[in-house]
């Protein structure tokens, strides 16, 4: 039991069970899925319908926490994606067609990736701290979308465009599909290769990657590119949903969402070893969490409070100086008092 | 003088970490007009002697008296207000303000409130003065000034309170010639002012130059008091470093390996001429030959380790030159290095060896898997190959590639280090310290690869601050000096006492 | 007391220059380079907008932003020692709907905006002490304030809340006149007071040197005896007050309390003070300095405006780049002085 509980999972995975629990409790039928019209339906199908795009980009989020970096511009990268593949649509000249949408998703990609690509250049060419390079994009960032829709919400009215986010394929909604295959795609990159493990490597010791020879530049711009993939990926999925791209409020926050989720899931915001899995997990209790709120009665709006209290929970548990006060609370062992009068 | 009462008197102090006595039992006093050395290798236990001082750390137990009155400090501002001032090597002032800010700091006199500019001025330019530094101005900011300037502006702050007790702590590291004498003159000047000056240096010419006593300490233990005229460079040495000089020479071996060998290789894989860095080392001049171990010698803190990051690229030389296999070669960054066939064993494990997170596996890979580029893994069956070949070759334990690396011991930890490097299969591989800290088993398997790897034709730096694991593995002996190369001698003709007498410099 | 020996010191290669040198000048060159900035869209603005060479125009800068000039020198505060404060623009919400909960039910303004301050400065002040006790990011403390901040104003009321009181729309209505066609808020004054308290204590006491002592080296600052911890912890609590001032500023300006309102004005700040010349990462910076930044944040709106043909989202994109081009000024001179 014990072994269980030291890894790293366990808590994660506890809170969401339990979150899931009260919820069931509450609600007779919160666990059932239903079939209908081919489609599976039911409160777990809705928490992962709706927190795949907060896990997509948790997931690109991870990579660059584990690098010992931060991704502030997800949230702009969401709404410049939906922007311009939306916008493509709206002013393509069939814009009903299989085709044109096909074009809006490679459109909506490579402009994550363009974005991606500059990110990694201020963090790894330029060397500036992550939080500052990618704050330049997190202002910016919305204006550029706004300036793509020309400040309006560009509704869009394109069946294969639309099945990105509300479609259904082998009794699933597409959009959960599309997260599963980019999480696989996201292991497979860094756990095939050698990626995940120098990543891993930057994060933790940078001294001593250098030293053994590690480029650290390559790792850093991939995992912003690859982030600003995700984001981008999301915003489709986002835009999607709704049919239509709003530059203000796409993906609003959705930074602090991914960046909690991650922490949630057990990866240091310090760096270094990370969980893809974790993330996933921690998506999934924010994601709950506010399904839970809504269970509860409680009016919706209040879950910010309580993602709060989340946060500080889990960063305290996380801080080595919480969890050494909380150690000493209990009766001091020799030793440790030894360590209080050392340090 | 032994009639006055001490300014400074610390009594059986100890100061211990979770698993080091850094500080056990040592004592210590500081008199009155007196520049006082306080002598001992690296981790001796001199920082921490210092720290226990300034207030940085508390003290476990033992007395602190101040003039005679006892002092439990336990913040620097205590410490400051007992009259003790510290200048550190790293000059911890603010460069971002100005000098007069960075002298008057935290005592700015106000009126009605509000800081007096005018009267911080005053001062300023009065406590300059004092130390012939009228050319500095006021208003300018710190970061204007030379390295050498703003430790005397260290000094003027502490000149400012009128402490009782300067401590410098490896003031003279980043400073030329010239402005070790000013330092040096402005410390006689508030000496003979009646100020207790608690000096510590690598430069051992500068202790015997500038200190009257000087108190030795050793692995945390004090080893004594001297008067500094009483004491023979050589005998400092061997109290520092805790051999007597007979019991050395006992174990002086000249190095086992044919030099004949050697001759047949006319060219050396790495020569250096001049290399150097300014506040690090200068005039490095090495010429390294395939299967040959050059041991680099002196005492810690003398800038060996400085000298094997410049081979490695770690650091970069700003003067001289490096030639591999004859070739002229910049040495732009630790990458350059591996892809020339170098690899470096850093002294600092925790720091800048180990990825403490990551297994053995992963971490026994590292720099191969480095040069290959993330994109191209090494198939987990060859990882598996190397990783249980080396831990059986290195006898590992556990022999377990998935175990993290930092729940290793530190001998394991080393093996595993050394087996990244060999996996390469490098040219020349520098060793910084990699005996220190680990069991005499894991010492003496690691003492016997350096041999095998050796009579296998790579060539190997191997720094150890123990002379006689050096005399035993090395072909030849370089000389590190007070930050710079002063010797490179054959072995078979040295002894260990001849290698003293070059550290300790003519005396 | 001569000494024994006289063997020559080592010879290091002698150089006289030990790393570079920063003149004087330079640390005021960014704050500068903003003020030039300020000018020279004026002057630009001038050629191109007859009607926008009039100092009413300059004074409505003031007039419209009194709020992100606060929020600007609180967040300078923070900015000066190497944190930051995400939570300022949901504190202003917060402010502001607190201000108009307590006003609707009769609550004295006095009483209500001595509340203010106390919840802003109290917030602000528990954040630091999570900051410093519990040694965790700034960023990630800040972060969960946003949140809890945010989330109290939809506890408090998810619908906009008007100001009826009479000393609020008052102050929202006066109008100082300073000659015949120039005039300024009252909530313009207090901005100019909170800017000048907030210079100061940078720049006239012993708090305000130890906020750049730390940004310029912590652990020196704590080698010198200066209260390190304490002061850590009060900037936050500044920045708290500044941002509850801001609420009260902005409800002056607004007569409302909205849960939404204030979205993103932490970014605005952070870009006014990163403009204004002060270094992200600790230790050089100016009050005044962010005070040119907001007003150079709007002009850019005012410019906006008065073209017709841009629309309001190049504000931020001009934004960013301004951002983008002054970090990469601090970046070549933090290099420089490294």
């Amino acid at each position: 039991m014990k072994s269980i509980l030291k890894n790293r999972l366990a808590w994660p995975v506890i809170a969401l069970v339990a979150l899931l629990a009260v919820n069931q409790i509450f609600r007779a039928d919160f666990l059932s899925l239903r079939m209908q019209d081919g489609h599976l339906y039911g409160s777990l199908i809705d928490i992962m319908r709706n927190g795949a795009p907060t896990i997509l980009i948790a997931l690109g989020m991870t990579l660059v926490i584990a690098s010992r970096g931060i991704d502030l511009s997800v949230g702009a990268v969401v709404a410049i994606a939906g922007a311009a593949s939306c916008a493509y649509i709206a002013a393509s000249p069939e814009p009903a067609s299989p085709v044109t949408a096909a074009v809006a998703v490679l459109i909506a990609v490579v402009a994550g990736l363009v974005l991606g690509v500059w990110n990694g250049f201020l963090v790894s060419t330029i060397g500036i701290q992550p939080i500052i390079a990618t704050l330049v994009l997190m202002t910016a960032g919305r204006g550029i979308a706004q300036l793509i829709t020309d400040g309006q919400i560009v509704s869009v009215t394109n069946d294969s465009y639309k099945a990105i986010g509300a479609g259904y394929l082998f009794t699933l909604p597409i959009s959960i599909l599309i997260t599963a295959v980019v999480f696989i795609l996201a292991a497979v990159l860094t756990r095939r290769t050698a990626l995940g493990t120098l990543i891993e490597a930057v994060g933790i010791n940078p001294v001593a990657s250098r030293l053994a020879g590690l480029r650290a530049r390559n790792i850093i711009w991939i995992v912003y590119i690859f982030s600003a993939f995700c984001a981008a990926i999301a915003g489709l999925m986002i835009s999607s949903n709704v049919t239509a791209a709003d530059a203000n409020n796409a993906g609003l926050y959705i930074e602090m969402d991914a960046i909690l989720a991650v922490v949630i899931g057990g990866t240091s915001l310090a760096g270094g070893r990370y969980s893809l899995v974790g993330t996933v997990v921690g998506a999934f209790i924010i994601q709950t969490l506010t399904t839970t709120v809504y269970t509860l009665g409680i009016p919706p709006e209040v879950t910010l409070v309580f993602k709060a209290l989340v946060v500080l929970t889990v960063c305290l548990l996380q801080a080595p100086k919480a969890r050494n006060l909380l150690r000493n609370l209990k009766p001091a062992s020799p030793l440790r008092t030894k360590e209080k009068v050392a340090v | 003088m032994n009639e006055l009462v001490p300014v400074v008197e610390m009594t059986d102090i100890a100061i211990g970490f979770p698993g080091v006595k850094a500080l056990d039992d040592v004592s210590f006093r500081l008199f009155q007009g007196e520049v006082h050395a306080l002598m001992g290798e690296n981790g001796a236990g001199k920082s921490t002697l210092i720290k226990a001082l300034t207030g940085v750390y508390t003290i476990d137990s033992g007395r602190i008296t101040v003039l005679g009155q006892q002092k439990n400090f336990s913040t620097p501002a205590e410490s400051q207000a007992a009259g003790i001032s510290t200048v550190y090597q790293e000059v911890n002032l603010c460069t971002n303000l100005t000098v007069e800010e960075n002298v008057m700091l935290g005592r700015e006199p106000r009126r009605r409130g509000s800081i007096d500019w005018r009267a911080v001025r005053a001062r300023t330019r009065e406590v300059l003065a004092q130390l012939h530094l009228e050319h500095v101005e006021p208003g300018s900011l710190l970061s204007e000034h030379s390295i050498a300037v703003q430790q005397l502006i260290a000094i003027a702050r502490s000149v400012e309170v009128n402490a009782k007790v300067l401590i410098l702590d490896e003031p003279t590291s980043s400073l030329d010639a010239d402005e070790v004498s000013q330092l040096f003159r402005v410390i006689r000047d508030l000496r003979d002012r009646g100020v207790a000056i608690l000096f510590v240096s690598h430069f051992l010419e500068q202790v015997y130059e500038l200190s009257d006593r000087m108190t030795v300490l050793r692995n945390g233990k004090l080893v004594g008091e001297y008067m500094t005229r009483d004491l023979s460079r050589m005998n400092l040495i061997s109290k520092m470093i805790g051999k007597d000089l007979e019991v050395l020479e006992e174990l002086d071996q000249a190095s086992t390996r044919s030099q004949a060998r050697l001759a047949a290789n006319a060219q050396p894989f790495l020569e250096t001429a001049g290399l150097g860095r300014k506040g690090s080392v200068s005039n490095v001049n090495l010429s390294i030959y395939p299967g040959e171990v050059v041991g680099l010698a002196g005492l810690l803190g003398a800038g060996r380790t400085e000298t094997a990051r410049l081979l490695f690229g770690a650091d970069k030389a700003d003067e001289g030159s490096i030639k591999i296999k004859g070739e002229p070669l910049k040495m732009r960054s630790p990458r350059t290095a591996i892809d020339h066939g170098i690899g470096f064993c850093s002294e600092d494990r925790k720091e800048e060896g180990l990825i403490g997170d990551l297994t053995v596996r992963d971490n026994l890979v590292l720099a191969m898997q480095a040069t290959k580029g993330w994109a191209r893994r090494i198939p987990r069956r060859v990882q598996d190959e190397l990783v249980a070949e080396f831990i059986e070759a290195l006898d590992i334990r556990p022999a377990n590639p998935d175990a993290l690396i930092r729940n290793l011991s530190g001998g394991n930890q080393q093996k595993v280090l050394l087996a990244r490097w060999m996996v390469t299969s490098p040219d020349l591989l520098i060793l910084d310290e990699p005996t220190r800290g680990i069991d005499i088993g894991a010492k003496t398997q690691i003492q016997k690869l350096v041999n095998r790897l050796a009579s296998e034709g790579m060539s190997i730096v191997f720094i150890s601050s123990e002379l006689e694991e050096v005399l035993r593995l090395s072909d030849r002996i370089a000389i590190i000096k007070d930050r710079a190369m002063v010797a490179d001698i054959s072995n078979d003709d040295v002894s260990v006492e001849d290698v003293l007498t070059v550290i300790a410099g003519g005396a | 007391m001569s000494p024994l020996s006289t063997v020559a010191p080592p010879t290091v290669k002698k150089t006289s220059s030990v790393g570079s040198r920063l003149r004087g000048g330079a640390r005021y060159a960014p704050t500068l380079a903003t003020l030039v900035l300020f000018i020279l869209m004026f002057v630009v603005g001038a050629g191109m907008y007859p009607s926008f060479l009039s100092g009413q125009v300059l004074l409505n800068l003031f007039i419209d932003n009194t709020f992100l000039i606060v929020l600007a020198v609180g967040m300078t505060f923070v900015i000066i020692t190497g944190g930051i404060d995400l939570s300022v623009g949901a504190v202003v919400a917060l402010s502001m709907m607190v201000t108009a909960t307590m006003l609707q039910n009769g609550w004295n303004p006095a009483m209500v905006i001595l509340a203010v301050l106390v919840i802003g400065g109290g917030l602000g002040l528990l954040m630091g002490m999570v900051i410093q006790y519990f040694d965790i990011q700034p960023f990630i403390v800040t972060l969960a304030g946003m949140f809890l901040a945010r989330g109290l104003c939809y506890v408090i009321s998810l619908d906009s809340i008007s100001v009826t009181d009479p000393f609020f729309t008052s102050m929202a209505q006066a109008r100082i006149p300073l000659s015949e066609e120039l005039f300024i808020s009252p909530g313009v004054l207090i901005a100019l007071v909170v800017v000048g308290l907030a210079f100061f204590i940078l720049h006239h006491t012993r708090f305000g040197r130890t906020v750049y002592a730390i940004g310029g080296n912590e652990n020196s600052a704590m080698l010198m005896g200066l209260a390190v911890k304490s002061t850590k912890i009060l900037v936050y609590c500044v920045s708290g007050l500044c941002s509850a001032i801001a609420g009260i500023l902005f409800s002056f300006y607004s007569l409302s309390g909205y849960s939404l309102a204030a979205q993103g004005m932490e970014l605005d700040a952070i870009a006014a003070v990163v403009i204004g010349g002060t270094l992200l990462t600790g230790g050089v910076g100016y009050v005044l300095g962010s005070v040119v930044g907001v007003l150079v944040l709007g002009i850019v709106q005012t410019f906006i405006a008065y073209d017709g043909t841009l629309s309001s989202w190049w504000t931020k994109i001009v934004i960013g780049g301004l951002l983008l081009v002054f970090i990469l000024l601090q970046r070549l001179f933090t290099r420089r002085t490294a």
